[in-house]
């Protein structure tokens, strides 16, 4: 398999599960939004911080209202880490291998992009955000499940699984790292139910939530649900699963040493953190540590099988 | 309402599938008949059938926009296939057979003895001018001696039913896919036509290419690993570089795949680390191949390719410099050419050519721009060409400017009357003018495609048959009547 096609299937993955992402988090904070009070509602900035775009925002728009941040999630052009964009990346990255993708799985992709830029209108009111953003998501999900059943589970599908897998954590880690951040402060009755809640949230924008209970048969809870979006074995989400993947990927592509280190040290680093004792300030730096391993691994996986950036 | 081809005949042109006097030629009797037969919502569905398909399968060229980045454009395809029959077609096929044998022993010997030139027949000054002249490979001898592997000639028929070559292609060539999609989408329209007609099948073109390619290879013995070499999805083409890769099972590779290592060997990059390439199907033009040998500013190229080809470490096809026979003007030189190197007379004929280069008939385009198509030397695609006839007084006269300034770089052909066929036009079936682009492959044999692409201008009264203005295409069909 070609290097160049090896990154593009990556990328391609990537961009997908990104934009699913994004519309799961926006979908999330939506409802949530509904059930805090006003008075303690965080309100749309914290998507910003999770996506580290908040300069890129407030370069073009003055208020973080529900309206603009929104919009720059979803359609803003200037925005890459937005959904719009980021089909349209996944599009370009799809067209260069289509002859490795199955032809369905092309015209899926190219009918999503399509679609969701012919309905940006719909995307911007407040009842056609609902149906634009699940639209996307079961599109995200069709296009997983047409991949897995019609294409060879050769290189280039552990490519893909690789792609959506290095995503996934990035987004869980980036998720936990805002939402732990913001939690209300001070620890009355009242802040406990809304603590709560947030966490509901939480666990919601990563689909979470019904998997948490049916594994962890315990009430919401700051330490379990970071156990469970760190440690889980069996949810795809957590980071922990999300690593498993990318090893179990990358074993089959045909293992680079380098590579297989950097995983262990991850690993290694999920499985002994006894998460549920960081306060917020470690947890803080507990995720930054978890990011660095993530880039490493994706710089790894850049340097054994993707082209060389400069001859 | 169905068709009454007694008054279909509008046109002075010769028509392909009807005679003169109304009734259909011998060989398209039962086409004719039945497209008669069939009531205009019918046909009507049966395009709009094609359409589906076509979309379907993919068939598209890129069209690049501004405001969309590129788009994959379905490109417009007739239902009605064109006929020739076999007899007919067989003396063509010896006469393109001809014509490129004759041009690879002419860029040979370009690139070796130059006898041509020794010999008076060809102007050295044409070839001193020449873009596509490549000093980079004299003296090299690629593989059998051949140097263009593939070849799209253009036909045209007149209003006598004449064949004419109108130009050869030797650069980059496309529009096989489109020929190979179009028997695919006419099999699903027309399944019924198929029980009485048993046209030349041609979907054998791509084993043949495979295998004029492979043969190539420096490392006889062994299993060839043959890549098709993209410019990129940017590129117009690129749909048929991914289907002709697929189709041969080879991978599509782009520049930034390969390296040219210090031992002058090809490789590509993979996942498992470099591999040897042995032969290259190139859609780059030669001057964009290699920065290192040519246009140091290229980014789609392989820096060393030239420096492996000329060790004879991996085929090129086409090789490079074979565009020098892919000039207008030396194109106006072909029947002298092919009575040269096979002391034979041309087939297939020539359009009667001015070449401006020459005063005489320099002073005679000038003085009839208005009734000559003038083409430049150079460019493919229609582009930069004068249409005489339906031309304004200040383009004929930007014309002359330029042909002064630079007469080497010009001809100028008679406007041919080009034939038509019947076309299906929102319900209605009315002529279009066509023309015929088949494909020539050379290596230790010469094939042709049966019959090949036929491009048709789908606007009224246009001769413009060119994808990128408003021409479509139909399936060309060989029949043995």
């Amino acid at each position: 398999m070609l290097s160049r096609v090896a990154e593009n299937i990556y990328w391609m993955a990537r961009h997908i599960e990104r934009a699913e992402n994004m519309a799961r988090l926006i979908k999330v904070n939506t409802f949530l939004l509904l059930d805090l009070p006003k008075k303690v509602a965080l309100g749309w900035t914290p998507l910003l911080a999770i996506t580290g775009a908040s300069e890129l925002f407030y370069k073009r728009y003055k208020e973080p209202g529900e309206r603009q941040v929104t919009k720059f999630l979803m359609v803003d052009e200037t925005n890459p880490g937005a959904i719009l964009p980021a089909l349209r990346a996944a599009r370009e990255n799809g067209r260069t291998i289509r002859d490795i993708i199955p032809r369905e799985a092309w015209e899926l992709i190219n009918e999503l992009y399509l679609q969701s830029r012919d309905n940006i209108n719909q995307a911007l009111t407040k009842n056609g955000r609902h149906i634009y953003l699940n639209q996307i998501i079961s599109s995200s999900q069709t296009l997983s499940g047409l991949l897995s059943g019609t294409m060879n589970h050769d290189a280039g599908y552990q490519f893909l699984c690789v792609g959506r897998s290095m995503e996934r954590a990035d987004m869980t880690t980036r998720i936990i790292d805002v939402r732990s951040a913001d939690m209300l402060p001070k620890q009355t009755e009242e802040s406990i139910t809304y603590e709560n809640i947030q966490w509901m949230g939480v666990l919601k924008s990563l689909t979470a939530y019904q998997m948490y209970r049916r594994s962890m048969q315990v009430r919401i809870h700051r330490g379990t649900v970071l156990r469970f979006l760190f440690q889980n074995q069996e949810f795809p989400r957590s980071v922990l699963h999300c690593v498993r993947e990318v090893e179990r990927g990358v074993n089959q592509i045909g293992s680079d040493r380098f590579t297989l280190q950097i995983l262990e040290r991850a690993k290694t680093s999920l499985l002994d953190t006894e998460v549920t004792s960081l306060d917020a300030k470690a947890l803080h730096s507990y995720v930054d540590s978890v990011q660095l391993d993530l880039i490493n691994l994706h710089n790894a996986l850049a340097k054994a099988y993707f082209l060389p950036i400069n001859e | 309402m169905s068709t009454n081809w007694q008054d279909y005949r509008a046109t002075p042109a010769y028509d392909e599938l009807i005679q003169e006097d109304g009734t259909p030629r011998l060989a398209a009797n039962i086409l004719v008949q039945y497209l008669a037969s069939m009531e205009q919502q019918d046909l009507r569905a049966r395009q709009a059938a094609a359409e589906v398909a076509m979309k379907e399968m993919g068939v598209t060229f890129t069209v690049y926009s501004q405001e969309e980045g590129t788009i994959d454009r379905a490109w417009p395809f007739d239902i009605i296939p064109r006929i020739i029959a076999k007899t007919e077609w067989d003396r063509i096929e010896l006469g393109l057979k001809q014509r490129v044998h004759a041009l690879n022993l002419f860029i040979n010997d370009l690139y070796h003895a130059s006898r041509i030139l020794k010999d008076g027949i060809f102007p050295a000054e044409v070839l001193a001018n020449s873009v596509n002249f490549r000093s980079q490979c004299i003296g090299i001898s690629p593989p059998l001696d051949i140097w263009a592997h593939i070849c799209g000639s253009d036909l045209v028929r007149d209003a006598d039913g004449t064949f004419y070559v109108l130009e050869d292609n030797l650069r980059v060539p496309s529009g096989v896919s489109y020929m190979l999609e179009n028997r695919l989408v006419t099999k699903r329209v027309f399944p019924e036509l198929f029980e009485d007609y048993a046209p030349l099948p041609v979907d054998d073109y791509p084993s043949q290419l495979f295998d004029t390619l492979a043969a190539l290879s420096p490392y006889p013995g062994e299993r060839p690993e043959v890549v098709v070499l993209t410019p990129g999805i940017y590129n117009s083409a690129y749909f048929e570089h991914a289907y002709l890769a697929q189709q041969m099972g080879c991978e599509l590779v782009e520049g930034r795949d390969l390296v040219v290592d210090d031992d002058d060997v090809v490789y590509k990059r993979t996942v498992r680390g470099l591999q040897r390439v042995d032969v290259i199907y190139r859609r780059i033009d030669d001057l964009f191949m290699d920065p290192e040998a040519f246009r140091a500013d290229s980014l789609l190229g392989v820096k060393g390719l030239m420096r492996a080809w000329r060790a004879g470490k991996v085929a090129l096809s086409n090789a490079p410099g074979a565009g020098v026979a892919d000039d207008k003007v030396v194109y106006a030189f072909v029947p002298e050419i092919i009575k040269y190197y096979l002391d034979e007379d041309p087939i297939i004929p020539n359009v009667p050519t001015y070449r401006c280069l020459y005063l005489d008939e320099r002073e005679y385009v000038l003085a009839n721009l208005d009734k000559l198509v003038v083409k430049p030397a150079n460019e493919s695609g229609g582009y930069g060409m004068l249409m005489g006839p339906f031309s304004s007084k200040a383009e004929r006269e930007r014309f002359a400017e330029q042909i002064q300034a630079n007469p080497r770089n010009y001809i100028a052909q008679p406007t041919l009357q080009i034939s038509t066929v019947p076309t299906l036009v929102q319900g209605q079936i009315e002529p279009r003018h066509v023309d015929l682009r088949p494909f020539i492959l050379s290596g230790e044999r010469r094939q042709v495609t049966t019959g090949g692409l036929t491009r048709v201008a789908l606007n009224k009264g246009s001769l413009v048959v060119n994808s990128s203005q408003g021409g479509g295409s139909k399936d060309t069909w060989i029949v043995d009547a």
